[in-house]
């Protein structure tokens, strides 16, 4: 049995260890926000984040992870609110189909945690995810602004 | 600043709600459930628009939502009539097996050659405008007077002379009893307030918190799942299976060999997959094992030289004026085959039981889905209910329906279960309908002046109309083979266009902008080869022949001043440049690069502009032209497909190589709409890349390339 917190809910799995993480999630846990695009770790629809890492669940044994937290893109907005990335993702108009989209917003989170300002050069080192409809120009443009939107004194919390 | 969730203004129904449990309810009974409604159905004013009391106005969209947009700007176009709120729309999808039952009161539902606005945009309008007229008659009845007196505006209907007001949503039970408008006014479009507008899409808000469902997230209560292999030779056949080899696994419930493929089910799919893969399977290969990608480039060869081919143009004697030019000029272009390669890989997941198909699966065309599903269950289509769900990606390869075939052949076989089927990225990359090969023989003469006075063209390339479409060939052309050959705008004296088919084994298909995804490179470069043979300026030369077709004139103008054609440019950058029309549309690209010692190719600027006629939702159309130019880089620099043993020769990304983010150089759209027609946005910008891009690299290095991709050319593609 593997025990995994995902998305905050601690689940378990009775699964061979060596079935990775992306197939327990969709398959046994029922969680679909990460994909399957290519199963050999190229593509990274299937990113989720590993205790705020991000990682390509495809090629990662799920028993390698037991007990860390697994992060989807249904877990990216916390308390109700919507994540600045997701945030700018929406004022951008970002996505076109969306498949490859949770996978981009979760390396764009874990991008501005680690690094708040992020140069043109940070954003092409880290957003290696394959996107087929080709909205590479609109992530640059939303990760920008969600930077933007990060950096900024915080709102006074609506109830 | 934070927005709360689940407070988008446009959200829509969606595909999850009616996969949860399996069942066909209708969408509108569903969500007025979930808002705490009373369930009860509320009346469509017609087959397009449900007003309900409560001010919300359902909008239905008939096609498929693949990223094209198309799901937000089709409804837009009733919204604009109808004088909806927009903010109060909602867009459900008008299902296919309704579709059977109500005689195609949805017309075409097909989301291919970007057709949706442009085929649909009369009728669409009209729904909008008729149930304004019956929602403005309900007013005007309870207030007894004539609707000349009435104005519509924003879901709100005014008595002009007496102030008075009455909401859509306060009229709605009374319009749907109405009669329907046999021809109701639709507007003068410089009257349109909605279209024109940039009108955030209506799906994204579930894209970016992960819950909208593609067809591969299908669940359904109790579901197994299956992987499939199929003959790795098109053609072939499964000859045997050693079942016994995986059938005492964890988790594995069955082993079909069904034809030309065989399935592992399972109660997950990796465990399904990792069983296949130690599957011991023979096959029988068929008769295709010595085809290879040089026994087909011989084939099309023989294309360039058969003495019996059809005619798509001829136009005076073009034999002549070339035997009689002062100058000739001839080359040969070659274009690979390409894969779709749409990130969700090919899915369908079907349930057969009690003589009904249920299917959810990923389609540009749920009415050849539920026509498939029908046809291999062997039920009548009032049998079958086919769910629209989001496409992660169609790009052409979803109109097809194999996948559909095989899921219900799978669930026919585990009859009573719902069965999810899931290709791996090989066998998608593997078992496509690939972008045609082409390869094209082109011959000019000039005169003294420069003048073009005679052009061949000569193609030689498999039809996906007689091979997939399996429908015959008017004249023995297809139009895909030859388009923007028979049709180019440029003024010729003398052309004949011929077209020699060649059908090879590989199955050919409908790859995003299809012909004019190779036809226009091929055009356009060797019209630089003759500019360049006659003396002339690129750009001044297309001028100079293009006086007869002023809107390939107009964007073409457009794109060069936009780009500042003629202007100088930092040393070592030079400047390409083209024009293409296709789909409704015109567009021209003007390409600015380096090439460096090493062959390392920098693209410092591009610049694409399109004329669509109307631009209904601007902000997507430079979505749509950003994706083509992504889409087409990738297959310019890199896409083919080749042939060995009669198989695939890649698998997955690591050979089929994609653009990716980093080299994403910098890209300026110009929407130039004259307005006065509708023309599709999801393909046109494409075909203008290749040609201005590889002008570029002509003028850069002095030397033509006349066969794709350019990393046989040496070429590597680096960020400016």
């Amino acid at each position: 049995m593997i025990k995994l917190t995902v998305n905050g809910r601690a689940r378990e799995a009775d699964v061979e260890p060596e079935m990775p993480l992306l197939w327990v999630l969709r398959d046994v846990l029922d969680v679909k926000g990460p994909k399957f695009g290519c199963g050999m770790a190229l593509c990274g629809a299937c990113t989720v984040h590993v205790n705020g890492e991000p990682v390509r669940s495809c090629s990662v044994p799920a028993s390698s992870v037991a007990g860390r937290n697994i992060t989807t893109i249904e877990g990216l907005a916390q308390g109700g609110r919507l994540h600045p990335v997701q945030q700018a993702w929406i004022q951008h108009q970002v996505p076109q189909c969306g498949y490859c989209q949770g996978g981009q917003m979760l390396v764009a989170a874990a991008l501005l945690k680690r690094n708040p300002k992020p140069s043109d050069t940070d954003i092409d080192q880290a957003m290696n995810n394959i996107c087929r409809c080709g909205s590479y120009a609109r992530i640059r443009t939303a990760v920008h602004a969600a930077a933007k939107m990060m950096a900024a004194p915080k709102p006074a919390a609506k109830a | 600043m934070a927005k709360p969730l689940n407070t988008s203004r446009r959200t829509f129904l969606k595909g999850s709600a009616a996969v949860t449990g399996g069942l066909a309810i209708g969408y509108t009974a569903i969500d007025a459930a979930a808002q705490g409604a009373a369930p009860a159905v509320v009346p469509e004013t017609n087959a397009w628009v449900i007003v309900r009391p409560d001010n919300t106005i359902v909008i239905r969209y008939a096609r498929a939502e693949m990223g094209q947009g198309s799901m937000t700007s089709a409804p837009m176009l009733v919204a604009e009539e109808l004088e909806a709120d927009w903010s109060r729309v909602r867009v459900e999808y008008a299902m296919a097996a309704d579709q059977v039952k109500r005689k195609r009161a949805w017309g075409d539902m097909a989301a291919v050659g970007s057709r949706t606005i442009r085929n649909s945009q009369e009728y669409l309008r009209k729904a909008g405008a008729g149930a304004r007229e019956m929602l403005v008659q309900a007013a005007a009845n309870r207030w007894n007077v004539p609707t000349s007196e009435c104005v519509a505006a924003s879901s709100t209907i005014t008595h002009t002379p007496t102030k008075r007001r009455l909401t859509y949503g306060q009229v709605a039970l009374d319009a749907a009893k109405l009669e329907a408008p046999k021809d109701p006014r639709i507007k003068d479009p410089k009257d349109f307030k909605l279209i024109g507008k940039p009108i955030q899409r209506v799906d994204i808000p579930d894209i970016v918190t992960g819950k909208i469902r593609y067809g591969v997230d299908a669940q359904v209560p109790g579901m197994l799942y299956a992987a499939v292999a199929q003959c790795p030779v098109f053609g072939g056949k499964v000859k045997s299976v050693d079942a016994s080899r995986v059938t005492s696994r964890r988790g594995i419930v069955k082993v079909l060999p069904l034809g030309d493929f065989v399935a592992v089910v399972a109660d997950n799919w990796w465990r399904a997959k990792e069983a296949l893969k130690d599957l011991p399977i023979e096959w029988d290969l068929g008769e295709h094992t010595k085809v290879s990608s040089a026994s087909i480039m011989a084939f099309l060869q023989e294309g360039l030289a058969q003495a019996d081919v059809a005619v798509a143009k001829k136009g005076g004697d073009s034999d002549k004026a070339i035997a009689d030019a002062a100058k000739t000029i001839e080359a040969e272009y070659f274009t690979p085959f390409l894969s779709h390669t749409t990130m969700e890989p090919q899915n369908c997941t079907a349930l057969v039981k009690d003589g009904r198909v249920q299917v959810w699966t990923s389609s540009q065309n749920y009415e050849a889905t539920l026509a498939t599903a029908a046809n291999t269950a062997g039920v009548p289509l009032e049998n079958v209910d086919a769910y629209p769900m989001q496409l992660g990606g169609g790009l052409g390869r979803r109109g097809a329906q194999d996948y559909t075939r095989q899921g219900v052949m799978i669930a026919k076989e585990m009859a009573g279960t719902a069965v999810k089927m899931i290709w791996t990225r090989e066998e998608d990359t593997q078992h496509d309908f690939y972008r045609p090969v082409s390869l094209v023989k082109m011959k000019a003469g000039i005169d003294a002046q420069g003048n073009v006075t005679g052009w061949n063209t000569r193609v030689s390339a498999p039809s996906i109309i007689a091979t997939l479409l399996k429908l015959p060939l008017k004249g023995g052309i297809d139009p895909q083979a030859v388009a923007s050959y028979a049709d180019s705008p440029y003024a010729v004296p003398n052309v004949s266009v011929e077209y020699a088919q060649r059908n090879p084994h590989v199955p050919v298909g409908f790859w995003r902008t299809v012909g004019h995804s190779q036809n226009p490179f091929v055009r356009e470069c060797f019209l630089d080869e003759v500019a360049a043979a006659a003396g002339k300026d690129p750009y001044e030369y297309r001028r100079s022949m293009l006086k007869d077709s002023p809107k390939d004139l107009a964007i073409l103008e457009t794109v060069a001043k936009k780009a500042g054609w003629g202007t100088p440019l930092p040393a070592g950058v030079f400047r390409g440049i083209a024009e293409t029309e296709g789909y409704g549309s015109y567009t021209a690209a003007v390409a600015e690069v380096s090439v460096n010692q090493k062959n390392e190719l920098r693209i410092h600027r591009m610049v694409i502009g399109i004329d669509c006629g109307y631009a209904v939702n601007p902000d997507n159309i430079i979505a749509q032209v950003q994706g083509s130019f992504v889409h087409g880089l990738s297959a310019i620099m890199w896409g083919e497909i080749t042939i060995k043993d009669g198989r695939v020769e890649q698998s997955n990304f690591h050979d089929y190589r994609v653009m990716m983010l980093a080299e994403m150089p910098k890209l300026e759209v110009v929407i130039a709409s004259t307005g006065g027609f509708w023309g599709g946005i999801g393909e046109p910008a494409q075909a203008a890349i290749a040609p201005a891009l590889i002008n570029a690299i002509a003028a850069a290095t002095g030397k033509r390339i006349r066969s794709l991709p350019l990393k046989h050319a040496g070429l590597t593609l680096v960020k400016a």
